[in-house]
């Protein structure tokens, strides 16, 4: 996975609370099976027309938040389902940062495994971020995770907290499968255990 | 275990799953049962075979299609939709290249994998299930562990049986008193979501307790802990008891024999000890529930049936309630009882069980379908729908003028082709009315079996009552 250490982008306001799964990537949308190419899609039904066109009124269809790398949002981003579709999307579309007042639960895991980091700010500082973000000339900021610190240009630089395990993962890009597969001994010990006093696991296997 | 203090249902869960502690708030946990579908694997696969690893333990994996399966025409052709077919046929040809257990098409065991898990005898008390879809809390009914993951963690269970999780914070929510006649546990589940908000329960599981809960069937028990993410949570469990053990006795995986009575003796610790702590406690009572549907674009907009949409409290609340609004075409303080509706949707991980079918139709029988509306039930598996033809529901469905189809997630998500049209009005028994969810423009109105089959009939948002 590619490491996230610092980033300089464009920053687009989405002053919207609760956007769901389905907002980012409509489900019809989800029948490939790759994970290139879908940034295409990304917000589709409120980026474009009913024939495809982009939309006046969608952020991302104006510079410079055309070239967003930074998207600023409310409360509950990523609610819904456990499509990894929706980060695969943003980040092919070249958002790589997402700051916003909360996220929902396993959109936020999803982001983690995808060298996307999400930052959650309290009102004060998101109303600055978002202030920043709807001027072509303060909208590009710099998000420094090894700082855990967001610079915009003639403010005061706004410090950020993350749980250390998510940022080291971030910061590192590292492969979570290869480090799971390192404990090895432990799933062993753990299975062997586990045969005995819950045997009663059922099988998948055809009966 | 050693811990001599009272702990919750999931603390006990996980500390029976914890394979090793790997920070002050991370863990590898074992993950006992791995559900998969055709969305949210392919690339997963994909992953393993760039690194040619194996899957660790195909016993406990099964997979099946149901979101992009049609729900008419012949199981045994392929799908005409190349996209769709391609992807199944990548699930089917992943299933057999690592020698994982695949439920083809045509089987009669297909259906939606929420579904098919507990009907198989797969959802077990006191386990760890995970699966690529954020409805998997559906199986936390049977007071397991159960919720969804994305496609990176699909891989990682696949090559490593485990997950690298962050412990959550629990939520008590206990349901006292007893649900009326005639409102369902949808109604419930509805009224929960409206109480807690849509991120109310984020970094939460809920155990849902109480006398109101203990009443309830399984179907129903599934139909509250499915729509836990609705809230926030990532999962819902309920502790198991003699109602899921009559479940689970017989089912084709279930354990057998001395098995069985070893499993019933660990399940049945499978509670929350009497002193267990919890983050937060919510406390509802089901004499007060009433028939609810939702207004808006989120679950979270639940309100009586009978009711008017609210009043926004704050200019924040007026500019996202507009949004919504303008969506459902719907105006401030309107009234929902008499909204007119295009399609009714019967079906879902939500409310597509046999008894989910019993309530619609026992609405339904000797009454048609309002004229200009469309109205289809979509059994949740192959053996529901089995099992309602040898009942003779599918006579009363037919003769009222609904579509009798096959299994499938069909109209809950847009994936296959029973999708609503732009501006269509559908009232649906599944579990998310976001813009678009239905299809492309279609505005969803979230209900129970009941009062998708009054609306059916009455040609407008109602509930049971309305017929009388």
């Amino acid at each position: 996975m590619k490491a996230f250490t610092c980033l300089t982008a464009i920053a687009a306001a989405y002053p919207e609370d609760n956007v769901d799964t389905d907002k980012i990537i409509p489900a019809r949308f989800l029948k490939t099976i790759s994970k290139a190419g879908l940034g295409a899609a990304l917000f589709n039904d409120v980026r474009r027309t009913a024939s495809g066109e982009l939309r006046d009124d969608f952020v991302l269809n104006h510079s410079p938040w055309d070239r967003a790398g930074i998207l600023v949002t409310g409360t509950n981003f990523g609610c819904g389902s456990s499509r990894e579709h929706a980060p695969w999307a943003l980040a092919d579309f070249g958002i790589h940062c997402i700051i916003a007042a909360s996220f929902a639960d396993i959109f936020y895991n999803n982001c983690l495994k995808n060298g996307i980091l999400p930052v959650t700010l309290d009102a004060r500082d998101l109303s600055s971020v978002f202030e920043a973000a709807r001027t072509p000339a303060t909208a590009s900021i710099t998000v420094d995770l090894s700082q855990r610190r967001i610079t915009i240009a003639g403010a005061v630089p706004i410090s950020f907290e993350i749980d250390a395990d998510a940022a080291a993962m971030l910061l590192e890009g590292q492969d979570e499968v290869t480090q799971s597969l390192l404990h090895e001994d432990a799933i062993r010990a753990f299975e062997k255990k586990s045969d005995l006093i819950m045997a009663w696991q059922p099988s998948t296997l055809p009966r | 275990m050693t811990q001599s203090h009272p702990r919750t249902l999931y603390e006990k869960i996980w500390d029976a799953h914890l394979v090793e502690a790997l920070s002050d708030t991370l863990a590898l946990i074992y993950v006992d049962l791995h559900l998969l579908n055709e969305v949210m694997s392919a690339q997963a696969f994909e992953g393993l075979r760039e690194r040619n690893r194996p899957v660790r333990r195909p016993d406990r994996t099964l997979a099946v299609s149901d979101h992009n399966v049609p729900t008419d025409g012949d199981r045994s052709q392929p799908i005409a939709d190349p996209e769709s077919r391609l992807q199944v046929e990548t699930l089917e040809r992943h299933a057999a290249e690592f020698g994982i257990p695949y439920i083809p098409l045509a089987s009669d065991d297909q259906g939606i994998v929420h579904v098919i898990g507990p009907e198989l005898g797969l959802t077990v008390p006191g386990s760890v299930i995970v699966c690529g879809d954020s409805h998997t809390s559906t199986h936390g009914a049977f007071g397991a562990l159960a919720f969804g993951i994305g496609t990176s963690e699909v891989e990682h269970v696949l090559a490593t049986q485990c997950l690298t999780q962050r412990r959550s914070k629990t939520m008590l929510v206990r349901v006292s008193g007893s649900l009326r006649e005639g409102v369902s546990a949808k109604d419930l589940i509805l009224t929960i979501i409206a109480r807690l908000g849509t991120n109310g329960a984020t970094g939460h599981v809920i155990e849902y307790a109480g006398e109101a809960i203990r009443a309830l069937d399984m179907a129903s028990r599934m139909t509250v802990c499915n729509m836990s993410i609705e809230a926030g949570a990532r999962a819902g469990l309920i502790a198991p008891d003699e109602t899921t053990f009559a479940y689970l006795a017989g089912r084709r995986h279930a354990p057998k024999g001395a098995e069985w009575e070893a499993a019933l003796a660990d399940w049945r610790m499978m509670r929350s000890d009497p002193e267990a702590e919890f983050d937060a406690v919510v406390e509802i009572d089901a004499n007060e529930v009433v028939p609810m549907t939702t207004w808006g674009t989120s679950p979270e907009t639940a309100i009586p049936l009978k009711g008017a949409i609210p009043a926004a409290v704050d200019q924040h609340e007026v500019n996202q309630s507009k949004v919504m609004l303008d969506y459902m075409g719907l105006e401030p303080g309107q009234s929902l009882s008499a909204l007119p509706i295009d399609v009714v949707f019967i079906g879902s991980c939500t409310n597509g069980r046999i008894e989910d079918l019993r309530a619609a139709a026992d609405v339904i029988a000797g009454r048609n379908v309002a004229p200009g509306v469309r109205a289809m039930v979509v059994p949740g598996s192959g053996q529901v729908k089995r099992a309602a033809e040898a009942e003779g529901l599918d006579r009363i469905f037919i003769d009222a003028g609904f579509e009798w189809r096959d299994a499938g997630c069909s109209m809950c998500l847009g994936m296959n082709p029973d999708q609503l049209g732009p501006g269509q009005r559908c009232v649906s028994t599944s579990n998310r009315n976001f813009q678009g969810r239905q299809g492309p423009g279609g505005r969803t109105h979230l209900v129970s079996p009941r009062s998708a089959a009054a609306s059916a009939i009455a040609g407008h948002l109602a509930s049971a009552e309305f017929l009388k």
